[in-house]
């Protein structure tokens, strides 16, 4: 007996075999403004087409108008789940351009900084895995230490989500002692938190069956693709820029870099969560490496570039040098010295890249941004060719796609 | 993969002189205009040459720029016959080297190979050259603007279309302090 037999259709009703599917712009399951024409055969995924730029904001050509110093907000709106690495990769890159060295206080502060943000952009990414995989109690778990992470950037820059951390040279001021108290607690209890958090998921059955073999890509086919970050690593090519090219003194920790061998989801999964401790583990280093140091260099928090870096306020009524810098600065009316510099950090994606190109005025004559994830999105369909709706949505979250990043 | 980077690190370190020397060797006089800005090897080629050179760095077994880091374009109005460069960044990550790797058209036959055969990386990061500059990628499976409105007619980045002046006071908002009654 065939199967027309048994189904019945009128006359003419279905000449198209598929079904399309407009998933997004504004679709639940895409967290973010992307919109995916699916080509459905069924349940199963023909072809994807990709369409971004919904939010797109023009970064690019409004550096071309600013001072070094105003583009930081710009960075803060590009992966918004990690801020404080993309304003730390914009100050290291104005910071070889301009050849400033930077104490080496800063630079521990500044990884910590950086691997905070790192734990807040994975916490993210995997709890929405397991939110798009049926599980939401590990999101609402984990949330509130992404708060206790946003309680200490507030307590050293004042603000949460777009933070415009620091400053060309350092921070804009010292961190004090509530920001290293809560700190501490964050070092103290989060251990436990990710491992009950893991406890929810890694050995899920349910959760193991919907993101193994889903969403998978080879090694060679990563790299052909531009994958950077822990979706290349997931594939099983241990490249880091951390490791590659330290900036930041990263050279002085000692940590490891997880690396997976499938590339599929759940991979991508348990290499986040990897490095989750891995930054535990280089946050504990560096704090212990700031408390080293005592009385006046204790007290370092930024380099000495009077041209880029903001006075004190009390020393700008007071002090005819700091007034003139100050002046200077925030009119934007400091020449930048004529470069080309292009400066990569490890973001909480993958490889963040700016590409700043001075021709020796007051402002960049062209500023690029390297988005990780509008690089690997393209992939997108590759890797979910063939499999099920469903999975196409945890591939999605999986991928760690953010659309004010892809967007710039 | 994994087995292959960790093999790598023993092979002897590329320097940007034995780059330089490969490529001189290979194409001459082709390759032009070596330079080091904050120590990464940038050069040019003619951009008929620009895959030539390219799968060359791809395939060489010493070489092996493998990686497309990113790709851009930026405008130069007042470089005659020059104005639009395209500008590859390439990395080897096994030897763990970067380079920049540029190509210079005319604004007014903006048309360079594309780059998709080699690296799929490419098929974005050109639309997006083609978005916001105008490059017309020759051979590109799907060249049309990705970020901005199909509708646009010109493209942005262009120097030709600077940013709104700061002090314009043709705008009637009083609200923003622009006065309320210049016309």
């Amino acid at each position: 007996m065939s199967v027309d037999e048994h189904i019945k259709l009128p006359e003419g009703s279905i000449e198209k075999q598929t079904t399309t599917l407009n998933l997004g712009p504004t679709h639940p399951a895409t967290h973010g403004v992307f919109q995916n024409i699916l080509e459905l055969d069924g349940e199963r995924i023909v072809s994807a087409e990709q369409t971004v730029g919904y939010i797109h904001r023009a970064f690019e050509k409004i550096a071309e108008r600013r001072p070094l110093y105003q583009i930081t907000p710009l960075t803060d709106r590009l992966n918004y789940c990690s801020s404080p690495i993309n304003n730390m990769g914009w100050h290291l890159t104005c910071e070889k351009l301009l050849g400033v060295k930077t104490p080496k206080r800063v630079d521990y502060l500044r990884v910590i900084i950086m691997e905070l943000a790192r734990i807040a952009d994975h916490l993210i990414c995997n709890s929405i895995v397991g939110v798009d995989a049926g599980a939401y109690t590990g999101f609402l778990y984990v949330m509130q230490y992404r708060e206790l992470i946003y309680e200490i950037w507030e307590e050293v820059c004042g603000s949460r989500l777009t933070t415009n951390i620091g400053r060309i040279g350092g921070f804009e001021r010292n961190f004090n002692d509530t920001a290293f108290r809560k700190l501490e607690k964050f070092l103290a209890e989060y251990p436990a938190v990710l491992k009950e958090f893991e406890n929810l998921f890694t050995r899920n059955r349910i959760f193991m069956e919907r993101t193994m073999g889903v969403g998978a890509i080879s090694a060679e086919r990563a790299l052909n693709y531009g994958f950077t970050g822990p979706n290349l690593r997931a594939a099983g090519v241990d490249y880091d820029v951390r490791v590659h090219t330290p900036y930041s003194s990263y050279e002085d920790f000692d940590f490891i870099i997880p690396v997976g061998s499938t590339g599929d989801c759940y991979d991508r999964y348990l290499v986040r969560n990897q490095e989750m401790y891995q930054s535990l583990h280089i946050i504990r280093q560096a704090y212990k490496k700031v408390q080293e140091f005592k009385g006046k260099e204790a007290e370092v928090f930024h380099a000495d570039v009077p041209e880029y870096y903001l006075p004190e306020k009390e020393d700008v009524y007071t002090k005819m040098e700091a007034l003139i810098w100050h002046f200077k600065i925030i009119m934007g009316e400091t020449d930048i010295p004529p470069g080309e510099v292009y400066m990569s950090v490890e973001g909480g994606n993958g490889e963040l890249g700016f590409y700043l190109i001075s021709d020796g005025g007051r402002t960049p004559y062209r500023l690029h941004f390297r988005r990780p994830c509008f690089i690997y999105y393209q992939a997108y369909e590759e890797l979910t060719k063939g499999g099920m709706l469903s999975d196409a949505i945890i591939t999605m979250s999986s991928l760690n796609l953010i659309a004010g990043e892809m967007d710039a | 993969m994994q087995t292959l980077l960790r093999e790598n690190t023993i092979s002897m370190s590329l320097t940007n002189e034995k780059i330089k020397e490969r490529l001189v060797e290979k194409f001459g006089d082709i390759v032009s205009n070596f330079e080091e800005p904050y120590g990464m090897l940038t050069f040019e080629a003619p951009k008929d040459h620009n895959l030539k050179v390219m799968q060359f760095l791809f395939d060489d077994p010493e070489l092996r720029f493998q990686f497309l880091t990113d790709l851009q374009a930026v405008h130069y109005p007042l470089y005659p016959g020059r104005e639009l460069a395209v500008v590859y960044h390439l990395h080897n990550l096994a030897d763990n080297v970067r380079i920049r790797f540029k190509v210079f058209t005319d604004i007014s036959q903006p048309d360079v190979y594309t780059a998709t055969k080699l690296f799929s990386a490419a098929n974005w990061m050109e639309r997006e050259t083609y978005d916001f500059y105008g490059v017309n990628f020759v051979g590109h499976p799907n060249l049309k603007r990705i970020l901005n409105v199909d509708e646009m007619d010109y493209f942005p980045m262009r120097k030709e279309y600077p940013l709104e002046e700061q002090t314009r006071i043709d705008k009637d908002d009083e609200m923003f302090g622009r006065g309320g009654t210049i016309k």
